[in-house]
């Protein structure tokens, strides 16, 4: 046989003998992938709130934790940087100048934009034109930076007892975190903004010791037990049912009572909520006391209970002079009315789904929209195509949109009509029935706007809320239609016999 | 002349012959794929056993959830993903082998898991293994396991396991 042969015969063998050495390589980095699945690198413990500690133990997670600074955007929401202001995304007000009508009066009116991933809360708080035309409380923080060591210092300094290396479910490592919530609640906002040092982070939502998911936000805490006191069904909230059906001598404890998916939606539910600050310590409140359905929670704000013994109100409309409430974020409350939820499905199925990295799985910790990853957030339970899967999602989204259109129109015609009845002379007391009617529509329409799911999270409740809000703008308009009618007799038509 | 050479003796000549060194390279390649496939656990992939499915860890999902499965006492893998004649089962082995460590090493793979059509169709022709005679009169004369828009994992998906 020729030289030349053998040598080609000898690259070859060669060649593949790298091949074969390569694969045994990949084959081994996979067979440890299997066996090793954290690095116990670094001690972290009650007290390691940098999540770049935590990040050495759990690096796949990290990972994903860290690329939240991504800005991305689908058809009804993402964080799509904004042209003309880089470090920002889009503004909703400029794009829907209704919302701006809704809001005379109050500082959503003066900037209002797409939120940006969890990478960016604590400066997009600290950014926002609304920090310059209002004084902010320190119970803004409570959910846009990672406040469990924060509270726990601040509370010890209040007097409670122990260090804050004691387990935050033990009696002391409640009351550090309870004082110090109460504390950092009245402060003003910019005193509490510069205790923190990072947005949320590992130990908001982990033990450090088990990794064990855990609610640390005191929000949560107290809104939940209301909640489970209540008597509205949560067909979508087990373990709340199963407390309800015990003695009830202590109060519920999601820490103690939820089962793992069940907690794997209410970390989330720690901060994705409609709240309000009670009294003149501006605590942080969920006003979950009657149900989560919206109105359970406008019949809670109706009570006349709040300053000056009347229904409590974020703003009076200065159109209108109507007693309005500004809802925020719902995310949690609808999901609890959807399908989704009921089958036992939580915000992390979808949100932080699992992926595959070689041998292993893990949650990917890149907290977005499924919309963006429709493979892994819902073909693991859908059998249909990802195509098919975002025209069903945007289906949805489109019809709550046109529904949303329809109660912004009517809520925008009884403000314009409640102001020519006011410049027409009439009377608080004449115009109170128009303004409640514009109160009720108001906090709807707000409701699944302020909602980031465009109706997706429960599409039937979103669309009943807002043909009620169509409704409601609707009787509004009517109320002052017959006082003015009632004024002037009109001619009444001849009716000829036939 | 180069002085550096030492003496070719029959010993050296013997190893500088291109056959031979052909040859020594050739057994070390062989000898590490040897290693390789023993290391990987390559003979449990000519078994019956599931726990071979599992070895690569990405289907452990679907083994756990078989375990659970109404088919677990009646079906393993192999009864429902390869057909049941000799040539047609290995045939099935050797490609379901080549897709599966294909997308392994590569990680370039659909997540979650997708069953190859080709796949499908065995599937179902495992159903009707079983199950002939009790369906025989509904898929007589319809579509039933003909096309994929029409078979029995469609409706009855987690039969099997759950997950994809």
């Amino acid at each position: 046989m020729s030289k030349a042969l053998y040598t080609l015969g000898f690259v070859a063998a060669a060649g593949a003998g790298v091949g074969v050495a390569l694969l045994l390589g990949n084959i081994k980095k996979h067979q440890v992938e299997a066996t090793v699945t954290n690095y116990d690198l670094v001690k972290v413990d009650e007290k390691t709130a940098d999540p770049a500690e935590w990040g050495k133990n759990h690096p796949r997670q990290y990972d994903s934790y860290k690329r939240t600074v991504d800005m991305e955007r689908t058809r009804y929401g993402g964080s799509e940087a904004d042209p003309k202001k880089p470090d920002t995304t889009y503004s909703k007000i400029e794009e829907d100048p209704r919302l701006v009508t809704m809001w005379k009066g109050y500082a959503f009116a003066v900037d209002f934009r797409e939120e940006r991933g969890h990478a960016y809360m604590l400066q997009d708080q600290k950014d926002t034109e609304r920090q310059k035309v209002v004084k902010q409380p320190g119970a803004c923080l409570h959910c846009h930076a990672s406040t469990t060591t924060v509270y726990r210092a601040e509370g010890i300094k209040a007097g409670a007892p122990g260090d804050g290396t004691e387990d935050l479910c033990s009696a002391a490592g409640k009351e550090q975190l309870m004082k110090g919530f109460d504390k950092v609640c009245s402060m003003p906002y910019a005193d509490a903004a510069a205790m923190a040092k990072h947005p949320v982070a590992c130990i908001d939502c982990h033990d450090p010791k088990s990794m064990a998911l855990r609610v640390t936000r005191p929000g949560f805490l107290d809104g939940i037990a209301v909640l489970a006191k209540s008597s509205e069904p949560t067909p979508a909230l087990p373990s709340v049912e199963k407390w309800r059906k015990g003695d009830r001598k202590r109060d519920y404890d999601p820490n103690v009572d939820a089962s793992r998916q069940e907690m794997r939606s209410f970390v989330c539910g720690q901060c994705h909520v409609e709240y309000y600050f009670k009294g003149d310590a501006k605590r942080l409140t969920y006003p979950w006391h009657k149900g989560v359905k919206v109105e359970n929670i406008l019949s809670y704000y109706d009570e006349p209970v709040f300053k000056d013994g009347k229904p409590y109100k974020d703003f009076a409309h200065k159109i209108s002079g109507a007693p309005a409430l500004k809802a925020q974020h719902p995310e949690f409350e609808l999901w609890s009315q959807g399908v989704h939820a009921r089958a036992g499905v939580a915000c992390a199925d979808c949100h932080m789904p699992y992926v595959r990295e070689g041998a292993m799985k893990v949650s990917d910790h890149q907290v977005r929209s499924p919309m963006l990853m429709i493979d892994k957030a819902c073909q693991t339970c859908h059998r249909a195509s990802e195509a098919e899967m975002k025209a069903r999602c945007e289906l949805i989204q489109d019809r709550t949109k046109a529904l949303m259109d329809r109660a912004l129109n009517g809520l925008c015609d009884l403000i314009k009509d409640i102001e020519a009845a006011q410049a027409d002379g009439a009377g608080d007391e004449e115009l109170a029935k128009a303004r409640d009617f514009q109160r009720q529509a108001q906090f709807r329409i707000d409701f699944i706007n302020a909602e980031n799911s465009m109706g997706f999270h429960a599409p039937q409740e979103a669309a009943r809320i807002l043909g009620e809000a169509c409704d409601f703008a609707r009787q509004g308009q009517v109320e002052l239609a017959k006082k003015h009618a009632a004024k002037p007799a009109l001619p009444k038509p001849e009716v000829k016999a036939p | 002349m180069d002085t550096n050479l030492a003496p070719a003796t029959p010993k050296t000549r013997f190893f500088r012959r291109p056959a031979v060194m052909l040859f020594l390279v050739l057994s070390m390649v062989l000898g590490m794929g040897a290693y390789t496939f023993a290391d990987a656990r390559g003979l449990s992939y000519l078994s019956n056993d599931p726990k071979a499915c599992v070895n690569c860890h990405v289907m452990n999902d679907n083994y756990d959830s078989w375990q659970k499965s109404s088919h677990h006492a009646v079906a393993s893998c192999n009864d429902c993903h390869v057909p049941h004649d000799l040539l047609g089962k290995y045939l099935a082995k050797a490609k379901h082998g080549w897709r599966h460590s294909k997308a392994f090493t590569t990680g370039d793979y659909h997540d979650p898991i997708q069953v190859h059509p080709e796949s499908r169709r065995e599937i179902q022709d495992n159903c009707l293994r079983c199950h002939g005679k009790l369906t025989d009169a509904i898929a007589g004369h319809a579509k039933l396991g003909k096309t994929d828009e029409v078979n029995c994992i469609r409706c009855h998906a987690t039969v099997g396991h759950g997950g994809r």
